[in-house]
């Protein structure tokens, strides 16, 4: 991490009539990083990534790009450029006047506007389609074009509001490798705004997790998806199988009292911040083991005791509904158990996501 | 038995098909009549040297009327130049008066955003004469009366509401999001809205002229209160033909006026997109 951070946002609030959308959200991004705002739609992701382009107004806050302020500055100024959802390409300019609208406002000498359009239309594989108009245009190349756009005008963040989500899941998973690779290759630092989790997962340097016009949770990919802060993290990065626990802290260890469905345990903090009593305890369904009931228990690990009801095949594992108590958890396994069957659901210490129950337990919304 | 009745059947239901097409054929055919036969009656009359009563179809056909409506004397050429003329420069004003309004109304957040809306509409929602009796006596007093400047901010105070509703369509059309995208790589408020607004509106905006055009040529009653006798426009011709009697001139004059709508209704079709047309008034 290059100190002092490239681009600053603090306390930022942004509200629109009186709805507090953004609530004193700070953040930093350094230097070619790649950084993904993560969140359910409504969450102030986007918003966050307007008011960064300059199109919408903070009320209190700021921002700071290279040491200098630019939080009342109009878009145009920023040295951002932004590439939208909607492509929001112009129905009336070629994909070479498009690409080098923005050189043409530089005052750009017409040769060189030329060479670097047709640089970028190699860069993003759009050879030989410099004439067409938007609407002759599929797509994926829609997007590279609104993308070569922004990326022509070298800016100092690039900034992406959902570019894909319009896009096939194929076209969208090519472009999302063309995106990092060109983003890294250029050394540019990027802002990504999504709701998809796994495009996050495999396209950022780091996660910021979005709730409710706040930062839940902001980390690498693989510490957000194995040590989520909150329960709300741990659900919406798919740990969404929730199960009620009693247990005392001491020291390093929680010790997990046995319950209707579940034997004792003892388990790691793992550096939470737990307090004994109730907990919510949060698992993956690929993350849990699925063995014959009468087996044999181990250490560090949870079992809980129930009775397949469902079993269907997604493709690759098969997915089980099994009733634990009163609750119902999916479990995934390579070998199918038929409906009926009772089984012991293990879960691994380090798979086991345990937070403070809430004083009223409201489940937090589910990851799209 | 049972073949001869669906015969039976299949033969009543051929005569009922035939007889459903009675009443629409005379629909259509009334419809033809009441568009169309006006219109020949306009274009008999215009070519008519000799008609009366009891006859059916002129006596006799020539052009000895056009010469006279041509003819220096017949002032047609002068009114249609000033016709043209004060169409042109309302055209002008009501457009430069249109294009930021409509764009303020389309874009910006207004809280009276309706109201602004029906202030426009209020010179058309009070009966014209008054109106135009009062007006003709504030710009006799300014010394106004009787002159281009006054006829045209007549025809623009008249217009405007065709103007900046269309103009506010037209703008609306254009997706804030394209202007956004221009913002972002570097463009000021204005450029962005030269290279991107302005020509994406520009068919709502050219619909927008054409229509004021039009309506200033037909425009009536304000000119003959602000511009005659001084100002003569093609439509106080046709009126002082018409009042004296003189069908073949009026019809002529008429057939004039219908020159600039049929090539709008043309214009219309080819400039004016649907998704335009469906934001007016909104």
């Amino acid at each position: 991490m290059s100190d002092p951070a490239f681009l600053q946002i603090r306390d930022l609030t942004v509200g629109y009539g009186g709805n507090r959308v953004l609530d004193a959200l700070s953040l930093e991004v350094c230097e070619g990083e790649f950084v993904a705002l993560l969140g359910a739609s409504g969450c102030g992701k986007t918003t966050l990534l307007r008011t960064i382009a300059g199109f919408a107004d903070p009320s209190e806050g700021e921002v700071v790009l290279a040491g200098s302020d630019i939080t009342r500055r109009p878009p145009d100024r920023r040295g951002m450029a932004l590439v939208f959802q909607s492509y929001a390409l112009w129905p009336h300019m070629t994909v070479a006047q498009t690409i080098g609208y923005g050189l043409k406002l530089r005052r750009v000498a017409k040769p060189e506007i030329a060479r670097r359009v047709a640089e970028m239309q190699a860069l993003l594989g759009l050879e030989g389609l410099q004439e067409r108009k938007p609407a002759q245009l599929s797509g994926g190349q829609r997007q590279r074009v609104a993308l070569g756009r922004a990326l022509a005008i070298e800016p100092q963040v690039l900034l992406l509001d959902e570019p894909l989500s319009n896009l096939d899941a194929r076209v969208r998973l090519t472009l999302r490798h063309e995106i990092r690779a060109l983003q890294s290759r250029l050394g540019i630092t990027a802002v990504h705004v999504t709701h998809d989790r796994e495009e996050a997962m495999v396209m950022a340097d780091r996660i910021v997790l979005i709730d409710r016009g706040r930062i839940a949770q902001a980390g690498t990919p693989d510490r957000v998806y194995n040590h989520p802060a909150s329960a709300f993290v741990a659900a919406f990065m798919g740990a969404e199988n929730v199960l009620e626990l009693r247990g005392t802290v001491t020291g390093q260890d929680v010790h997990l009292a046995a319950g209707a469905a579940n034997a004792p345990a003892a388990v790691p903090v793992h550096g939470r911040n737990l307090t004994s009593g109730r907990f919510e305890a949060r698992f993956r369904s690929e993350a849990a083991v699925l063995l014959p009931a009468d087996a044999a228990p181990v250490d560090g690990a949870l079992d809980l005791v129930g009775v397949v009801r469902t079993v269907s095949y997604p493709g690759g594992l098969w997915r089980h509904l099994v009733v634990i108590g009163d609750r119902d958890i999916h479990v995934d396994a390579a070998v199918a158990h038929p409906p009926g069957t009772p089984v012991t659901v293990r879960v691994p210490s380090s798979a086991l996501f345990l937070f403070d129950a809430a004083p009223t337990a409201s489940p937090p919304p589910s990851s799209p | 038995m049972t073949g001869l009745s669906a015969r039976g059947a299949r033969g009543a239901g051929q005569v009922a098909d035939a007889l459903r097409w009675v009443p629409r054929t005379f629909g259509l055919a009334l419809l033809a009549f009441v568009i169309f036969g006006p219109l020949a009656n306009l274009v008999l009359w215009a070519f008519a040297e000799k008609w009366y009563v009891p006859h059916v179809l002129p006596l006799q056909y020539g052009f000895e009327f056009w010469g006279r409506v041509f003819a220096p004397r017949g002032g047609a050429l002068v009114s249609l130049g000033n016709s043209v003329t004060i169409a042109v420069l309302t055209v002008i004003a009501a457009l430069a008066l249109a294009v930021p309004a409509g764009y303020a109304l389309a874009r910006l957040r207004l809280p009276l955003r309706g109201l602004v809306l029906v202030v426009f509409l209020i010179p058309q929602a009070f009966p014209n004469l008054p109106v135009y009796v009062n007006i003709a006596r504030v710009f006799y007093e300014i010394g106004l009366n009787g002159t281009m400047t006054g006829v045209v901010l007549v025809h623009v105070t008249h217009s405007s509401v065709y103007a900046v509703w269309i103009a506010t369509a037209a703008f609306a059309a254009v997706d804030p999001e394209l202007e956004q995208a221009a913002r972002t790589v570097g463009a000021s408020a204005l450029r962005a809205f030269v290279d991107v607004t302005l020509p994406l509106a520009l068919p709502g905006l050219a619909a927008a002229g054409i229509f004021v055009f039009l309506e200033s040529l037909d425009e009536f009653t304000g000119s003959y209160f602000v511009g005659a006798p001084d100002v003569m426009t093609l439509p106080l011709l046709l009126y002082t033909a018409g009042a004296g009697g003189n069908y073949q001139i009026a019809s002529i004059t008429a057939l004039l006026l219908m020159i600039p709508s049929i090539l709008f209704m043309l214009c219309v079709e080819r400039f004016l997109r649907a998704d335009v047309l469906a934001r007016v008034g909104r």
